[in-house]
Protein backbone atom coordinates (compact mmCIF):
# COMPACT_ATOMS: atom_id res chain seq x y z
CA UNK A 1 0.00 0.00 0.00
CA UNK A 2 1.68 3.14 -1.05
CA UNK A 3 -0.82 6.50 -0.54
CA UNK A 4 0.71 8.45 -3.13
CA UNK A 5 0.57 6.56 -5.80
CA UNK A 6 -3.52 5.34 -4.59
CA UNK A 7 -3.43 9.39 -4.72
CA UNK A 8 -2.13 9.62 -8.13
CA UNK A 9 -4.23 7.24 -9.52
CA UNK A 10 -7.19 8.72 -8.42
CA UNK A 11 -6.43 11.94 -9.91
CA UNK A 12 -6.76 10.15 -12.77
CA UNK A 13 -9.99 8.80 -12.51
CA UNK A 14 -11.63 11.90 -12.13
CA UNK A 15 -10.08 13.62 -14.48
CA UNK A 16 -11.09 11.03 -16.86
CA UNK A 17 -14.68 10.74 -15.45
CA UNK A 18 -15.56 13.83 -15.38
CA UNK A 19 -14.24 14.57 -19.08
CA UNK A 20 -16.31 11.69 -20.29
CA UNK A 21 -19.36 12.87 -18.33
CA UNK A 22 -18.97 16.61 -19.43
CA UNK A 23 -19.73 15.16 -23.21
CA UNK A 24 -23.51 15.13 -22.10
CA UNK A 25 -23.70 19.00 -20.36
CA UNK A 26 -27.18 19.11 -21.12
CA UNK A 27 -27.77 15.84 -19.11
CA UNK A 28 -26.30 17.68 -15.91
CA UNK A 29 -28.76 20.73 -16.41
CA UNK A 30 -31.65 17.61 -16.36
CA UNK A 31 -30.35 16.08 -13.07
CA UNK A 32 -29.53 19.42 -11.17
CA UNK A 33 -33.73 19.86 -12.02
CA UNK A 34 -34.56 16.75 -11.08
CA UNK A 35 -32.71 16.92 -8.05
CA UNK A 36 -34.49 20.01 -6.85
CA UNK A 37 -37.98 18.68 -7.71
CA UNK A 38 -36.98 15.60 -5.82
CA UNK A 39 -35.87 17.35 -2.57
CA UNK A 40 -38.75 19.97 -3.47
CA UNK A 41 -41.32 16.76 -3.35
CA UNK A 42 -39.75 15.12 -0.45
CA UNK A 43 -40.71 18.05 1.56
CA UNK A 44 -44.04 18.04 0.36
CA UNK A 45 -44.74 14.80 1.47
CA UNK A 46 -42.84 15.46 4.77
CA UNK A 47 -45.56 18.70 5.12
CA UNK A 48 -48.42 16.83 4.49
CA UNK A 49 -47.37 14.46 7.58
CA UNK A 50 -47.37 17.29 9.59
CA UNK A 51 -50.43 18.91 8.32
CA UNK A 52 -52.90 18.26 11.25
CA UNK A 53 -50.58 18.30 14.38
CA UNK A 54 -47.30 19.93 14.73
CA UNK A 55 -45.11 16.41 16.09
CA UNK A 56 -44.60 12.51 14.60
CA UNK A 57 -42.96 10.58 17.13
CA UNK A 58 -41.71 13.42 19.28
CA UNK A 59 -39.64 15.31 16.15
CA UNK A 60 -41.14 18.50 14.62
CA UNK A 61 -41.01 20.01 10.99
CA UNK A 62 -38.25 22.05 11.05
CA UNK A 63 -36.39 18.84 13.37
CA UNK A 64 -37.81 16.26 10.40
CA UNK A 65 -35.98 18.62 8.15
CA UNK A 66 -32.65 18.09 8.92
CA UNK A 67 -32.84 14.26 8.58
CA UNK A 68 -34.46 15.27 5.41
CA UNK A 69 -31.02 17.35 4.52
CA UNK A 70 -28.98 14.61 5.85
CA UNK A 71 -30.31 12.43 3.52
CA UNK A 72 -30.39 14.35 0.57
CA UNK A 73 -26.52 14.87 1.37
CA UNK A 74 -25.66 10.93 1.40
CA UNK A 75 -28.49 10.42 -1.54
CA UNK A 76 -26.01 13.09 -3.76
CA UNK A 77 -22.71 10.71 -2.20
CA UNK A 78 -24.53 7.72 -3.38
CA UNK A 79 -25.12 9.06 -6.81
CA UNK A 80 -21.97 10.40 -6.84
CA UNK A 81 -19.26 7.51 -5.87
CA UNK A 82 -21.69 4.49 -5.45
CA UNK A 83 -24.09 3.51 -8.00
CA UNK A 84 -22.03 4.79 -11.46
CA UNK A 85 -19.48 2.57 -9.66
CA UNK A 86 -20.92 -0.43 -8.01
CA UNK A 87 -23.71 -0.84 -11.00
CA UNK A 88 -20.61 -1.57 -13.10
CA UNK A 89 -19.21 -4.36 -10.93
CA UNK A 90 -22.65 -6.22 -12.37
CA UNK A 91 -21.21 -5.72 -15.68
CA UNK A 92 -17.86 -6.51 -15.24
CA UNK A 93 -18.78 -10.11 -13.88
CA UNK A 94 -21.39 -10.50 -16.99
CA UNK A 95 -18.95 -9.58 -19.26
CA UNK A 96 -15.87 -11.02 -17.50
CA UNK A 97 -14.07 -8.14 -17.71
CA UNK A 98 -13.85 -8.61 -13.74
CA UNK A 99 -10.20 -10.50 -15.34
CA UNK A 100 -8.77 -6.74 -16.31
CA UNK A 101 -9.50 -5.35 -13.28
CA UNK A 102 -7.68 -8.14 -11.00
CA UNK A 103 -4.67 -8.10 -13.34
CA UNK A 104 -4.28 -4.54 -12.71
CA UNK A 105 -1.18 -4.15 -9.97
CA UNK A 106 -3.74 -2.12 -7.73
CA UNK A 107 -6.15 -3.05 -5.28
CA UNK A 108 -9.60 -4.70 -7.05
CA UNK A 109 -11.98 -2.82 -4.42
CA UNK A 110 -9.91 0.96 -4.95
CA UNK A 111 -10.09 -0.13 -8.57
CA UNK A 112 -13.74 -0.99 -8.76
CA UNK A 113 -15.40 1.24 -5.93
CA UNK A 114 -13.47 5.04 -7.12
CA UNK A 115 -13.33 4.52 -11.09
CA UNK A 116 -16.04 6.61 -11.87
CA UNK A 117 -17.63 10.29 -10.95
CA UNK A 118 -20.76 11.00 -11.51
CA UNK A 119 -20.58 15.07 -11.24
CA UNK A 120 -24.27 15.70 -11.23
CA UNK A 121 -24.82 14.12 -7.82
CA UNK A 122 -22.40 17.14 -6.44
CA UNK A 123 -25.25 19.36 -7.05
CA UNK A 124 -27.63 17.39 -4.50
CA UNK A 125 -24.82 17.43 -2.11
CA UNK A 126 -24.54 21.48 -2.18
CA UNK A 127 -28.59 21.31 -2.17
CA UNK A 128 -28.61 19.16 1.15
CA UNK A 129 -25.75 20.93 3.19
CA UNK A 130 -27.79 23.99 1.96
CA UNK A 131 -30.71 22.63 3.82
CA UNK A 132 -28.74 21.50 6.44
CA UNK A 133 -27.49 25.52 7.02
CA UNK A 134 -30.80 26.76 6.69
CA UNK A 135 -31.66 23.80 9.59
CA UNK A 136 -29.44 24.77 11.72
CA UNK A 137 -30.56 28.69 11.64
CA UNK A 138 -34.31 27.65 12.35
CA UNK A 139 -33.81 25.44 15.22
CA UNK A 140 -31.02 27.56 16.74
CA UNK A 141 -28.56 24.84 17.01
CA UNK A 142 -25.55 26.14 18.66
CA UNK A 143 -22.26 25.76 16.67
CA UNK A 144 -19.57 24.54 19.47
CA UNK A 145 -16.44 22.26 18.06
CA UNK A 146 -17.82 19.46 19.66
CA UNK A 147 -21.13 19.47 17.85
CA UNK A 148 -18.98 20.41 14.79
CA UNK A 149 -16.60 17.06 15.29
CA UNK A 150 -19.31 14.96 16.72
CA UNK A 151 -21.33 15.24 13.34
CA UNK A 152 -18.81 14.94 11.37
CA UNK A 153 -18.17 11.09 12.69
CA UNK A 154 -21.70 10.40 12.56
CA UNK A 155 -22.01 11.37 9.06
CA UNK A 156 -18.61 10.24 7.77
CA UNK A 157 -19.59 6.76 9.66
CA UNK A 158 -23.02 7.12 7.64
CA UNK A 159 -20.90 7.20 4.53
CA UNK A 160 -18.89 4.26 5.69
CA UNK A 161 -22.18 2.15 6.56
CA UNK A 162 -23.76 3.41 2.93
CA UNK A 163 -20.76 2.49 0.85
CA UNK A 164 -20.46 -0.79 2.76
CA UNK A 165 -24.39 -1.91 2.18
CA UNK A 166 -23.98 -0.88 -1.44
CA UNK A 167 -20.89 -2.92 -1.83
CA UNK A 168 -21.75 -5.55 -0.01
CA UNK A 169 -24.95 -6.12 -2.19
CA UNK A 170 -23.09 -5.52 -5.34
CA UNK A 171 -20.70 -8.26 -4.69
CA UNK A 172 -23.25 -11.17 -4.65
CA UNK A 173 -23.09 -10.81 -7.99
CA UNK A 174 -20.45 -12.82 -8.20
CA UNK A 175 -22.69 -15.72 -7.29
CA UNK A 176 -25.88 -14.50 -9.13
CA UNK A 177 -24.63 -12.79 -12.19
CA UNK A 178 -27.80 -10.80 -12.71
CA UNK A 179 -29.01 -8.93 -9.41
CA UNK A 180 -29.42 -5.74 -11.41
CA UNK A 181 -32.27 -5.60 -9.12
CA UNK A 182 -30.55 -6.27 -5.91
CA UNK A 183 -29.39 -2.40 -5.66
CA UNK A 184 -32.85 -1.61 -6.82
CA UNK A 185 -34.43 -3.59 -3.71
CA UNK A 186 -31.35 -1.01 -1.31
CA UNK A 187 -32.39 1.80 -3.01
CA UNK A 188 -36.35 2.11 -2.40
CA UNK A 189 -35.51 0.49 1.47
CA UNK A 190 -32.77 3.40 1.95
CA UNK A 191 -35.94 5.20 0.76
CA UNK A 192 -37.06 4.87 5.00
CA UNK A 193 -33.48 7.02 5.85
CA UNK A 194 -35.96 10.40 4.57
CA UNK A 195 -38.13 9.73 7.58
CA UNK A 196 -37.25 9.80 11.28
CA UNK A 197 -36.65 5.61 12.91
CA UNK A 198 -39.59 6.36 15.69
CA UNK A 199 -42.14 6.81 13.39
CA UNK A 200 -42.52 3.20 12.61
CA UNK A 201 -44.09 0.45 13.98
CA UNK A 202 -41.55 -1.25 16.42
CA UNK A 203 -41.26 -4.28 14.29
CA UNK A 204 -40.03 -2.22 10.97
CA UNK A 205 -37.79 -0.39 14.05
CA UNK A 206 -35.94 -3.45 15.09
CA UNK A 207 -35.53 -4.54 10.94
CA UNK A 208 -34.14 -0.76 10.48
CA UNK A 209 -31.15 -1.10 12.96
CA UNK A 210 -30.46 -4.82 12.79
CA UNK A 211 -30.71 -6.23 9.05
CA UNK A 212 -30.20 -2.76 7.47
CA UNK A 213 -29.03 -0.10 9.95
CA UNK A 214 -31.04 2.66 8.25
CA UNK A 215 -31.56 3.94 12.15
CA UNK A 216 -27.69 4.77 12.04
CA UNK A 217 -27.61 6.54 8.63
CA UNK A 218 -29.23 9.59 9.21
CA UNK A 219 -31.59 9.25 12.84
CA UNK A 220 -28.31 9.19 14.72
CA UNK A 221 -26.40 12.03 13.22
CA UNK A 222 -29.57 14.38 13.14
CA UNK A 223 -30.33 13.55 16.97
CA UNK A 224 -26.37 14.87 17.48
CA UNK A 225 -27.40 18.17 15.47
CA UNK A 226 -30.83 18.60 17.70
CA UNK A 227 -27.98 17.53 20.81
CA UNK A 228 -30.22 14.61 21.63
CA UNK A 229 -27.90 11.59 20.94
CA UNK A 230 -26.78 10.22 23.82
CA UNK A 231 -23.10 9.07 23.92
CA UNK A 232 -23.21 5.37 23.58
CA UNK A 233 -25.41 5.59 20.28
CA UNK A 234 -22.52 7.50 19.10
CA UNK A 235 -20.39 4.76 20.15
CA UNK A 236 -22.35 2.29 18.61
CA UNK A 237 -23.06 3.81 15.21
CA UNK A 238 -18.64 3.97 15.35
CA UNK A 239 -18.21 0.50 16.05
CA UNK A 240 -21.28 -0.53 13.41
CA UNK A 241 -19.46 1.04 10.82
CA UNK A 242 -16.33 -0.07 11.56
CA UNK A 243 -17.72 -3.85 11.49
CA UNK A 244 -19.53 -3.21 7.97
CA UNK A 245 -16.67 -1.79 6.93
CA UNK A 246 -13.96 -4.86 7.34
CA UNK A 247 -16.96 -7.33 6.54
CA UNK A 248 -17.46 -6.07 3.36
CA UNK A 249 -13.76 -6.15 2.58
CA UNK A 250 -13.82 -9.60 3.89
CA UNK A 251 -16.81 -10.56 2.07
CA UNK A 252 -15.08 -9.13 -1.04
CA UNK A 253 -12.06 -11.08 -1.02
CA UNK A 254 -14.10 -14.67 0.19
CA UNK A 255 -16.17 -13.68 -3.24
CA UNK A 256 -13.36 -13.30 -5.35
CA UNK A 257 -12.48 -17.02 -4.90
CA UNK A 258 -15.80 -17.86 -6.07
CA UNK A 259 -15.30 -16.03 -9.43
CA UNK A 260 -15.12 -18.07 -12.40
CA UNK A 261 -14.51 -15.59 -15.78
CA UNK A 262 -16.94 -15.25 -18.29
CA UNK A 263 -16.66 -15.41 -22.04
CA UNK A 264 -12.84 -15.48 -22.06
CA UNK B 1 -57.60 -11.87 -42.58
CA UNK B 2 -55.30 -8.83 -41.91
CA UNK B 3 -56.16 -8.49 -38.41
CA UNK B 4 -55.71 -12.59 -37.90
CA UNK B 5 -52.40 -12.16 -39.26
CA UNK B 6 -51.85 -9.56 -36.87
CA UNK B 7 -53.01 -10.54 -33.65
CA UNK B 8 -51.04 -14.05 -34.63
CA UNK B 9 -47.90 -11.87 -34.53
CA UNK B 10 -49.04 -10.13 -31.31
CA UNK B 11 -49.46 -13.96 -29.59
CA UNK B 12 -46.14 -15.26 -30.96
CA UNK B 13 -44.10 -11.94 -29.71
CA UNK B 14 -45.98 -12.49 -26.38
CA UNK B 15 -45.28 -15.93 -26.07
CA UNK B 16 -41.38 -15.46 -26.49
CA UNK B 17 -41.49 -12.44 -24.55
CA UNK B 18 -42.83 -14.71 -21.81
CA UNK B 19 -40.15 -17.09 -22.05
CA UNK B 20 -37.81 -14.97 -22.13
CA UNK B 21 -39.33 -13.38 -19.17
CA UNK B 22 -39.31 -16.59 -16.76
CA UNK B 23 -35.52 -16.86 -17.57
CA UNK B 24 -35.59 -13.45 -15.39
CA UNK B 25 -37.77 -14.55 -12.44
CA UNK B 26 -35.25 -13.86 -9.53
CA UNK B 27 -34.70 -10.17 -11.14
CA UNK B 28 -38.68 -9.86 -10.96
CA UNK B 29 -39.18 -11.03 -7.88
CA UNK B 30 -36.75 -8.96 -6.70
CA UNK B 31 -38.62 -6.02 -8.71
CA UNK B 32 -41.77 -7.06 -6.75
CA UNK B 33 -39.89 -6.57 -3.46
CA UNK B 34 -38.43 -3.12 -4.21
CA UNK B 35 -42.36 -2.00 -4.71
CA UNK B 36 -42.65 -2.50 -1.18
CA UNK B 37 -42.82 1.42 -0.43
CA UNK B 38 -46.34 2.16 -0.04
CA UNK B 39 -46.21 -0.18 3.13
CA UNK B 40 -43.60 1.68 4.18
CA UNK B 41 -45.71 4.42 3.90
CA UNK B 42 -48.71 2.90 5.05
CA UNK B 43 -46.92 2.31 8.34
CA UNK B 44 -45.82 5.67 9.34
CA UNK B 45 -49.63 6.86 8.44
CA UNK B 46 -51.10 3.89 10.79
CA UNK B 47 -48.57 4.35 12.96
CA UNK B 48 -48.87 8.23 13.91
CA UNK B 49 -52.80 7.89 13.37
CA UNK B 50 -52.56 10.41 10.64
CA UNK B 51 -54.96 9.73 8.73
CA UNK B 52 -57.82 11.02 11.10
CA UNK B 53 -57.31 14.40 9.29
CA UNK B 54 -58.15 13.31 6.18
CA UNK B 55 -61.25 11.17 6.90
CA UNK B 56 -60.06 7.24 6.03
CA UNK B 57 -60.20 4.78 8.86
CA UNK B 58 -57.04 2.80 9.30
CA UNK B 59 -58.90 -0.59 7.02
CA UNK B 60 -59.55 1.83 4.47
CA UNK B 61 -56.06 3.50 4.34
CA UNK B 62 -54.41 0.06 4.78
CA UNK B 63 -56.63 -1.15 1.25
CA UNK B 64 -55.41 1.95 -0.39
CA UNK B 65 -51.98 1.35 -0.09
CA UNK B 66 -52.32 -2.14 -0.78
CA UNK B 67 -54.31 -1.22 -4.15
CA UNK B 68 -51.67 1.02 -4.79
CA UNK B 69 -48.60 -1.48 -4.67
CA UNK B 70 -50.92 -3.57 -6.85
CA UNK B 71 -51.73 -1.09 -9.77
CA UNK B 72 -48.03 0.27 -9.41
CA UNK B 73 -46.88 -3.44 -9.97
CA UNK B 74 -48.95 -3.71 -13.09
CA UNK B 75 -48.25 -0.37 -14.81
CA UNK B 76 -44.55 -0.38 -14.12
CA UNK B 77 -42.64 0.98 -17.49
CA UNK B 78 -39.13 0.81 -18.77
CA UNK B 79 -39.26 0.87 -22.21
CA UNK B 80 -36.82 4.26 -22.04
CA UNK B 81 -34.02 2.29 -20.83
CA UNK B 82 -34.17 -0.49 -22.69
CA UNK B 83 -35.03 1.59 -25.94
CA UNK B 84 -31.77 3.74 -25.17
CA UNK B 85 -29.63 0.76 -24.93
CA UNK B 86 -30.80 -0.70 -27.94
CA UNK B 87 -30.45 2.72 -29.86
CA UNK B 88 -27.12 3.70 -28.57
CA UNK B 89 -25.46 -0.24 -29.43
CA UNK B 90 -26.98 0.19 -32.94
CA UNK B 91 -29.46 -3.00 -32.13
CA UNK B 92 -32.53 -1.35 -33.19
CA UNK B 93 -31.26 -1.41 -37.18
CA UNK B 94 -32.49 -4.80 -37.18
CA UNK B 95 -35.82 -3.96 -35.82
CA UNK B 96 -36.55 -1.23 -38.19
CA UNK B 97 -36.24 -3.93 -41.05
CA UNK B 98 -39.28 -5.54 -39.87
CA UNK B 99 -42.80 -5.21 -40.63
CA UNK B 100 -43.38 -4.14 -37.24
CA UNK B 101 -42.89 -1.47 -34.95
CA UNK B 102 -40.16 -2.23 -32.51
CA UNK B 103 -42.49 -0.91 -29.75
CA UNK B 104 -44.91 -3.54 -30.20
CA UNK B 105 -41.61 -5.48 -29.19
CA UNK B 106 -41.22 -3.50 -26.20
CA UNK B 107 -45.14 -3.46 -25.49
CA UNK B 108 -45.28 -7.49 -25.53
CA UNK B 109 -41.99 -7.28 -23.34
CA UNK B 110 -43.76 -5.76 -20.64
CA UNK B 111 -47.44 -7.48 -20.67
CA UNK B 112 -45.14 -10.53 -20.05
CA UNK B 113 -43.37 -9.50 -17.20
CA UNK B 114 -46.45 -8.45 -15.76
CA UNK B 115 -48.09 -12.02 -16.10
CA UNK B 116 -44.48 -12.97 -14.19
CA UNK B 117 -44.42 -10.71 -12.14
CA UNK B 118 -48.44 -11.68 -11.09
CA UNK B 119 -47.49 -14.43 -9.02
CA UNK B 120 -44.58 -12.61 -6.81
CA UNK B 121 -46.89 -9.88 -6.61
CA UNK B 122 -50.11 -12.42 -4.68
CA UNK B 123 -47.40 -13.46 -2.73
CA UNK B 124 -46.70 -10.56 -0.94
CA UNK B 125 -50.39 -9.60 -0.94
CA UNK B 126 -50.21 -12.36 1.49
CA UNK B 127 -47.96 -11.56 3.85
CA UNK B 128 -49.07 -8.04 3.79
CA UNK B 129 -52.98 -10.05 4.95
CA UNK B 130 -50.95 -11.83 7.77
CA UNK B 131 -49.93 -8.69 9.08
CA UNK B 132 -52.70 -6.81 8.63
CA UNK B 133 -55.77 -9.70 8.75
CA UNK B 134 -58.47 -7.19 9.73
CA UNK B 135 -57.85 -5.69 6.01
CA UNK B 136 -58.71 -8.34 4.16
CA UNK B 137 -61.70 -8.11 1.85
CA UNK B 138 -62.97 -9.26 -1.48
CA UNK B 139 -63.89 -6.67 -3.99
CA UNK B 140 -66.60 -7.75 -6.36
CA UNK B 141 -66.29 -9.20 -9.69
CA UNK B 142 -67.50 -5.88 -11.22
CA UNK B 143 -65.37 -3.68 -9.83
CA UNK B 144 -62.36 -5.86 -10.32
CA UNK B 145 -62.94 -6.14 -13.57
CA UNK B 146 -63.11 -1.68 -13.74
CA UNK B 147 -59.85 -1.55 -11.93
CA UNK B 148 -57.67 -4.39 -14.07
CA UNK B 149 -59.21 -1.78 -17.02
CA UNK B 150 -57.81 1.64 -15.29
CA UNK B 151 -55.12 -0.16 -14.10
CA UNK B 152 -54.48 -1.57 -17.53
CA UNK B 153 -55.18 2.08 -18.99
CA UNK B 154 -52.70 3.57 -16.26
CA UNK B 155 -50.04 1.56 -17.75
CA UNK B 156 -50.64 2.42 -21.60
CA UNK B 157 -50.59 5.92 -20.75
CA UNK B 158 -46.90 5.64 -18.71
CA UNK B 159 -45.86 3.76 -21.70
CA UNK B 160 -47.03 6.22 -24.26
CA UNK B 161 -45.14 8.90 -22.20
CA UNK B 162 -41.71 7.09 -21.91
CA UNK B 163 -42.14 6.18 -25.84
CA UNK B 164 -42.46 9.83 -26.53
CA UNK B 165 -39.23 10.36 -24.27
CA UNK B 166 -37.51 7.35 -25.60
CA UNK B 167 -38.37 8.73 -28.86
CA UNK B 168 -35.77 11.69 -27.87
CA UNK B 169 -32.95 9.12 -27.67
CA UNK B 170 -32.84 10.44 -31.84
CA UNK B 171 -31.89 13.35 -31.19
CA UNK B 172 -30.40 13.33 -27.24
CA UNK B 173 -28.85 10.06 -26.84
CA UNK B 174 -29.49 9.63 -23.27
CA UNK B 175 -33.11 10.46 -23.06
CA UNK B 176 -33.15 8.17 -19.74
CA UNK B 177 -32.46 11.27 -17.32
CA UNK B 178 -35.40 13.35 -18.74
CA UNK B 179 -37.44 9.96 -17.92
CA UNK B 180 -35.66 10.34 -14.60
CA UNK B 181 -36.81 14.10 -14.54
CA UNK B 182 -40.35 12.73 -15.39
CA UNK B 183 -40.38 10.15 -12.41
CA UNK B 184 -40.08 12.83 -9.71
CA UNK B 185 -43.97 14.11 -10.25
CA UNK B 186 -45.14 10.61 -10.90
CA UNK B 187 -43.61 10.08 -7.87
CA UNK B 188 -45.10 12.77 -5.42
CA UNK B 189 -48.36 13.25 -7.11
CA UNK B 190 -49.24 9.70 -8.42
CA UNK B 191 -50.66 8.90 -4.97
CA UNK B 192 -48.31 5.78 -4.61
CA UNK B 193 -46.40 7.45 -1.34
CA UNK B 194 -49.75 9.38 0.38
CA UNK B 195 -53.22 9.30 -1.47
CA UNK B 196 -54.35 12.52 -3.53
CA UNK B 197 -57.28 13.20 -0.71
CA UNK B 198 -54.62 13.95 1.73
CA UNK B 199 -52.78 16.65 -0.46
CA UNK B 200 -53.19 20.20 0.79
CA UNK B 201 -55.91 22.51 -1.21
CA UNK B 202 -53.29 24.53 -3.04
CA UNK B 203 -52.01 21.17 -4.87
CA UNK B 204 -55.50 19.37 -4.68
CA UNK B 205 -56.90 22.44 -6.80
CA UNK B 206 -54.34 22.20 -9.95
CA UNK B 207 -52.83 17.82 -9.92
CA UNK B 208 -56.32 16.57 -11.62
CA UNK B 209 -55.51 18.35 -14.44
CA UNK B 210 -52.36 16.13 -14.90
CA UNK B 211 -51.98 12.86 -15.82
CA UNK B 212 -50.94 11.91 -12.56
CA UNK B 213 -53.52 11.43 -9.74
CA UNK B 214 -55.04 8.63 -12.59
CA UNK B 215 -51.79 6.65 -12.84
CA UNK B 216 -52.16 4.99 -9.58
CA UNK B 217 -54.56 7.22 -7.04
CA UNK B 218 -57.69 6.60 -9.21
CA UNK B 219 -57.28 3.07 -10.26
CA UNK B 220 -55.94 2.38 -6.33
CA UNK B 221 -58.98 4.19 -4.73
CA UNK B 222 -61.28 1.55 -7.23
CA UNK B 223 -60.49 -1.40 -6.07
CA UNK B 224 -60.01 -0.33 -2.65
CA UNK B 225 -63.23 0.69 -2.77
CA UNK B 226 -62.89 4.13 -1.37
CA UNK B 227 -65.24 6.75 -2.89
CA UNK B 228 -64.31 7.87 -6.56
CA UNK B 229 -66.11 8.55 -9.58
CA UNK B 230 -65.22 5.20 -12.33
CA UNK B 231 -66.80 7.00 -15.08
CA UNK B 232 -65.08 10.03 -15.27
CA UNK B 233 -62.09 8.48 -14.09
CA UNK B 234 -61.51 6.23 -16.78
CA UNK B 235 -62.88 8.57 -19.37
CA UNK B 236 -59.78 11.18 -18.40
CA UNK B 237 -57.34 7.89 -18.90
CA UNK B 238 -59.04 7.43 -22.24
CA UNK B 239 -59.06 11.22 -23.27
CA UNK B 240 -55.26 11.39 -21.64
CA UNK B 241 -54.03 8.27 -24.06
CA UNK B 242 -56.07 9.80 -27.24
CA UNK B 243 -54.23 12.98 -26.52
CA UNK B 244 -50.94 11.29 -26.58
CA UNK B 245 -51.19 8.79 -29.00
CA UNK B 246 -51.02 10.79 -31.79
CA UNK B 247 -48.01 13.11 -30.32
CA UNK B 248 -46.36 9.63 -30.00
CA UNK B 249 -46.85 8.79 -33.65
CA UNK B 250 -45.48 12.28 -34.92
CA UNK B 251 -42.22 11.68 -32.87
CA UNK B 252 -41.68 8.24 -33.87
CA UNK B 253 -41.82 9.11 -37.72
CA UNK B 254 -39.77 12.21 -37.08
CA UNK B 255 -37.21 10.70 -35.22
CA UNK B 256 -36.98 7.75 -37.32
CA UNK B 257 -35.37 9.95 -40.19
CA UNK B 258 -33.05 11.41 -37.93
CA UNK B 259 -32.03 7.37 -36.32
CA UNK B 260 -28.45 6.92 -37.10
CA UNK B 261 -27.15 3.18 -37.11
CA UNK B 262 -24.33 3.54 -34.10
CA UNK B 263 -22.20 0.94 -33.76
CA UNK B 264 -23.00 -1.69 -36.34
Amino acid sequence: MNPRKYFKVYIKFLHTSIASELEYKTNILIDLITSILSLIGSIFLLSIFFQNDGSIAGWKFEQALIIQGIYTILNGITNTWFNPNLTEIVKHIREGTLDFVLLKPIDSQFFISLKKINPSGFLEIMLGFLLLVYCIRINQVDLNLSFLILSLITISCSICILYSLWFFVSTTTIWFVKTWNATEVLRSFLYIGRFPLNSFSLYLRIFFSVFIPIAFITTIPSEVFLGLAQLWKILLEVIVAMVFLITSRKFWLFALKFYTSASS
Amino acid sequence: MISNFNSHKIFTLLKVQYANMLEYRVEIALWAISGIIPFFMLNIWTNNNLNESINISDVMLSRYFLCAFFVRQFSVVWVVFSFEEDSLMGKLSPYLIQPLNPFFRYFAQHVAEQITRLPFALIIAFFFFIFNPESIWIPNLGILFLSTISTFLSFLIQFLIQSIVACLCFWTEKASSIERLLFIPTLFLSGLLAPVASFPKYVKSWVYFTPFPYLIDFPANLLSGNATNVFVGIAIQILWIVFLFPVFRKIWSAGKKKYTAMGS
